[in-house]
């Protein structure tokens, strides 16, 4: 009977024990925020276009982080995704065409003689990439803009234009070699013959 | 001799190099244009120093060093600077870059060089910043600037500086000419960078297929040094880490420079080049490039000036456009098929491949990879091409990056042993330039987060200062309303305390007009002042013109000041004067009509601020302190009665006023009977509520009452004033009828007033309908959407009355 006393005494100390350590632990090495959510917001575009439904990337990645689907920035498109996919542990699925289409990289251009200095661009420009004061022509910075589309709407005179950024060659790639199907008669020697005798024939 | 090391893997291809060697070199000729684009080499662009229309002779700069790792660009022949655009440029993609385009004049002149008879009199530093202005870039393919290369970073002390003279990619033979023709430049050149460098050995590494090259060499290089190495031949042997293998054994660690190991390697070509630029003070204007293949009549070599065109250069070779089927940029194993031969020679060009179909036929298709093997053992930077062919095929780049894919130099080896023909180096290419591009797009997005999160921050900041000021200023008021709540609760006899205020205000109104004469009196005694001083000043300025002295400018000057002061106190008093009349005729025409009205609607105004912050006091008490809020009562009806006296005065003297008035009067009038109306309903209802609380308060029922009969009298007063100023207006036969904007805008008033009284209704309803036992919400509702219904009315009438057809009434 003492043996089984001196069991449980002696179960109940490791717990006590294990338990305080434990706890002590959790409130020492405390995370605080969520590491989940640099992790996402470091693969979203960072467009801060809220085409997404929420205000911004990092939103978005908080969304994410406690549940929301994956598929809802077009600007990211696939890439974005199948990225997400990976870190999430979950399968990639199309990008929803309800929150809008992927578009070729673009960035926004304000047609400098018809502006007439409102500075309501400059106010819904999430990244700061557009330049001017009150009642002065405004420029956008090429290098800063997202292509995000929120400067366009609030233009009263619409004189923003969303120009698509064409190739340099700072940013060519090499296309992906066989992706180009290939004519099966260039593997197989016999199907290269073409003597019209041997079609006959067969 | 001397010991060499083998590198791993490497493979040994057709040579095809004799057919471009039969010749020696030939100058290419003069092009009528040259096309010379700003980015030959790595770095940053060079920025164009010419405007178009200038003259330029051969050797001028026309485009300058941008920051540290890039180089500067010359005219290499002399001529006129006619466009700077984009322009197609040698790169596997086929794009255009930009360009400066020169229309040669066919003359050739060189600008003045500075030539260099010994350049040991110099400073390695001059000879470097020489180097960098003579626009050299490593001339082997990489086009890395020559001078950064010869300047290792931290100093470290080179051991051993190599020539690479191997040349090992099959058909290409510019070094080689080179060396069997100029030996004495890639030498001379050699010396120079030794000077600079200082190293313990100089090394030329040359495979032992040029033996007339190797021949030239020992010649030149007879009573030097430098050790001419001779390497057996084997393809890749010319890449940079290969070469080091062979001849020190040392192998360059990943991701570090061979000047990490106490090792430079240069090109011959650079080396050449380098001779020229400090020898004769010639900048790079042209380089030798091979042009060779089964399409060309004549392959040879050609000293060619930067900027040519491809198709010049190839013509001058006997090129059969016909019997060609592609044209590569660079040797068979690591060049490029080109998309143009509109395209310019670079700085990098070696050489050109003019090849039939027969030569290279079409590349077998692809097929599945067998896992033999044969890459790994043909790759000689020992990678493992297979993994990092199947992560590529997999878009698992980072796998990829894992496996040193950027150790990979691109020699082709892998292709050509692989037996299935996978285009393996494509695969690397693709994955290298996908990890460039997502490593941009990251570097973009990362700007573009931190320059979010730094907006975000701002706009917080901003508004938590605008709310602390909010907070200030709410504060301030809520301090200066309990000031003025306990002023008026000191003040037990109302009537005292507007006696007060009226003795406070008539004293106010006195002093201001007793200032005037104060000022006046000031202004005089400053004029007298002024005068004295001129006097003075004048007085002392003829003394001094009678003695000739220099004070006199001075004076002048001061007499000049003097005068315009003076000038300018008369005028302040004489200003003075005029004020201080007007605003004693303005005092004696104080019983002035227009005057009256305007101070009782000032008064008005004031009565109607009190009146407001007692009610906000009353309301705030109400919960509080009942108590209090009851003796504030009193003091607000009191106000209420005098509002409406003050009004009905106010309503008596506006029939007085001018004709021209009515217009806004009539406005004016409009309004107060609106508010009189509001207010009159305001007091109904809290009758109403008082009766309905507190049956018992008679006091506070009969007060209340009495005060809805006031309000009633000021209503009719008010709406009879009105009646009388729209019948004056109506007699004014040029008023009848207003302009279309007028209109427009009463239309507007009807459609807003309409607005509102439909929300209000809706409201009303929703409340009916929600709640029907809140009887004394729905009271107010019903209240309001009668107001509204009247202020429609009333919007209507005044639409009508200034000549608008008449309008639908909507209830």
């Amino acid at each position: 009977m003492s043996i089984v006393i001196v069991a449980v005494l002696a179960l109940l100390a490791l717990a006590v024990t294990f338990g305080a350590i434990l706890g002590f632990a959790s409130v020492r090495f405390k995370v605080e925020g969520n590491p989940l959510v640099d992790q996402i917001d470091g693969l979203l575009p960072q467009t801060q276009c809220g085409q997404c439904g929420y205000p911004g990337c990092r939103p978005y990645a908080e969304a994410i982080a406690g549940g929301d689907a994956i598929n809802k920035c077009p600007p990211g498109g696939e890439t974005t995704i199948s990225a997400l996919a990976d870190l999430l542990d979950v399968e990639p699925i199309p990008l929803d065409e309800e929150h809008g289409v992927a578009q070729g990289k673009r960035v926004a251009f304000i047609r400098e003689d018809e502006c007439i200095g409102c500075t309501k661009c400059i106010q819904a420009c999430p990244v700061d990439a557009i330049l001017g004061a009150a009642k002065q022509m405004h420029t956008v910075i090429v290098d800063e803009c997202t292509g995000c589309d929120l400067c366009v709407e609030p233009c009263p005179v619409d004189c923003i234009d969303m120009v698509p950024v064409g190739q340099t060659i700072r940013d060519w790639s090499w296309h992906k070699p066989g992706s180009e199907p290939i004519d099966p008669t260039r593997i197989i020697t016999t199907d290269q013959r073409t003597d019209p005798n041997d079609q006959e024939a067969a | 001799m001397r010991q060499t090391w083998d590198f791993h893997g490497g493979i040994h291809p057709p040579e095809n190099k004799t057919q471009s060697t039969q010749q020696s070199i030939r100058k290419a000729g003069i092009p009528q244009y040259l096309y010379l684009p700003l980015s030959q080499h790595i770095g940053q662009p060079a920025a164009p120093v010419v405007a178009i229309g200038q003259q330029v002779k051969k050797g001028d700069m026309i485009a300058e060093a941008v920051g540290p790792v890039s180089v500067p660009v010359h005219a290499p022949t002399s001529g006129t600077v006619i466009a700077i655009e984009d322009h197609q440029v040698p790169h596997p993609s086929g794009l255009t870059d930009s360009c400066i385009v020169i229309e040669t004049d066919g003359l050739d002149e060189w600008k003045e060089c500075i030539p260099c008879e010994n350049y040991e009199e110099l400073e390695p530093a001059e000879i470097l910043e020489r180097v960098r202005q003579a626009g050299i870039a490593g001339l082997g393919g990489a086009g890395f600037p020559t001078a950064i290369k010869l300047h290792p970073p931290r100093n470290d002390k080179v051991n051993s500086l190599i020539l690479n003279a191997a040349e090992c990619e099959p058909y290409i033979t510019a070094d080689d000419m080179l060396m069997r023709e100029r030996a004495h430049e890639v030498i001379g050149g050699l010396e120079i960078m030794a000077f600079i460098l200082q190293p313990e050995e100089c090394l030329i590494g040359i495979e032992d297929n040029k033996p007339e090259a190797v021949a030239a060499l020992r010649e030149a290089a007879k009573d030097t040094q430098i050790e001419i190495v001779v390497i057996p031949t084997k393809y890749p042997s010319g890449g940079e880490k290969q070469l080091i293998k062979i001849l020190t054994g040392l192998e360059v660690p990943n991701g570090h420079i061979p000047a990490d190991i106490g090792v430079m390697c240069q090109n011959v070509g650079t080396s050449a080049a380098v001779y020229r630029a400090i020898r004769h003070g010639e900048p790079l204007v042209s380089r030798i490039t091979t042009v060779t293949g089964e399409a060309v009549e004549q392959p040879a070599n050609f000293e060619t000036l930067l900027g040519t065109p491809l198709s010049f250069l190839l013509n001058q070779a006997g090129f059969n456009a016909a019997k060609a089927s592609r044209v590569l940029m660079g040797g068979p194993m690591m060049g490029f098929a080109l998309t143009s031969t509109d395209i310019p020679v670079v700085k990098t060009t070696n050489c050109l491949l003019a090849a039939t179909q027969k030569e290279f036929p079409e590349p077998p298709p692809e097929q599945p990879c067998i896992r033999c093997g044969m890459c790994a053992e043909a790759c000689p930077a020992e990678l493992l091409p297979q993994q990092l062919f199947w992560f590529a095929k997999a878009q698992e780049f980072e796998k990829a990056e894992m496996h040193n894919l950027f150790d990979c130099i691109e020699c082709g080896a892998c292709s050509y042993v692989c037996p299935s023909s996978i285009p393996l180096v494509q695969y690397y290419r693709y994955s290298k330039s996908q990890i460039r591009i997502a490593r941009l797009d990251q570097e973009k997005s990362d700007k573009a987060r931190e320059r979010f999160e730094f907006r975000q921050t701002r706009l917080q900041r901003e508004q938590e200062e605008k709310e602390a000021k909010r907070k200030a200023r709410a504060e301030a008021a809520a301090k200066a309303q309990a000031a003025r709540a306990a002023e008026a609760q000191a003040a037990e006899d109302p009537k005292k305390a507007a006696v007060a205020e009226a003795v406070k205000r008539a004293q106010a109104k006195r002093q201001q007009q007793a200032a005037p004469e104060v000022d006046l009196a000031e202004l005089e005694s400053n004029v007298q002042k002024a005068k004295d001083k001129l006097t003075k000043v004048e007085a002392s300025l003829q003394q001094a013109e009678a003695e000739q002295s220099d004070m006199a400018e001075k004076l002048r000057n001061a007499v000049a000041k003097n005068r315009d002061r003076l000038a300018f106190a008369e005028q302040a008093l004489a200003d003075a004067r005029k004020q201080s009349s007007d605003t004693s005729t303005t005092a004696s025409s104080a019983s002035l009509p227009a005057q009256d009205s305007e101070q009782l609607q000032r008064s008005i105004k004031r009565q109607e601020d009190k009146i407001a912050t007692l009610q906000n006091a009353i309301n705030d008490t109400r919960n509080s302190d009942p108590d209090r809020a009851n003796q504030l009562q009193p003091t607000l009806d009191k106000s209420l009665a005098r509002l409406a006296e003050l009004k009905a005065a106010l309503g008596a003297t506006a029939p007085d006023t001018p004709e021209e008035q009515a217009g806004p009067d009539l406005e004016q009038l409009q309004s107060q009977v609106d508010k009189a109306k509001d207010k009159l309903a305001m007091m109904q209802g809290m009758l109403e509520e008082a009766q309905a609380e507190d049956p018992v308060d008679d006091a506070k029922v009969s007060k209340l009452t009495r005060a809805v009969e006031k309000n009633h009298e000021r209503l009719a007063a008010a709406e009879k004033s009105l009646k009388n100023a729209k019948q004056q207006a109506q007699q004014i036969p040029g008023q009848a009828k207003s302009s279309p904007e007028e209109l427009e805008a009463l239309r507007n008033n009807i459609d807003k007033a309409r607005d509102k009284l439909v929300m209000m209704q809706g409201m009303l309803e929703e409340a009916q309908a929600e709640s029907p036992t809140d009887e004394s919400k729905i009271a107010k509702l019903t209240r309001a959407v009668e107001k509204n219904q009247e202020r429609l009315k009333a919007a209507e009438t005044a639409y009508q009355n200034a000549g608008g057809e008449s309008v639908d009434i909507v209830n």
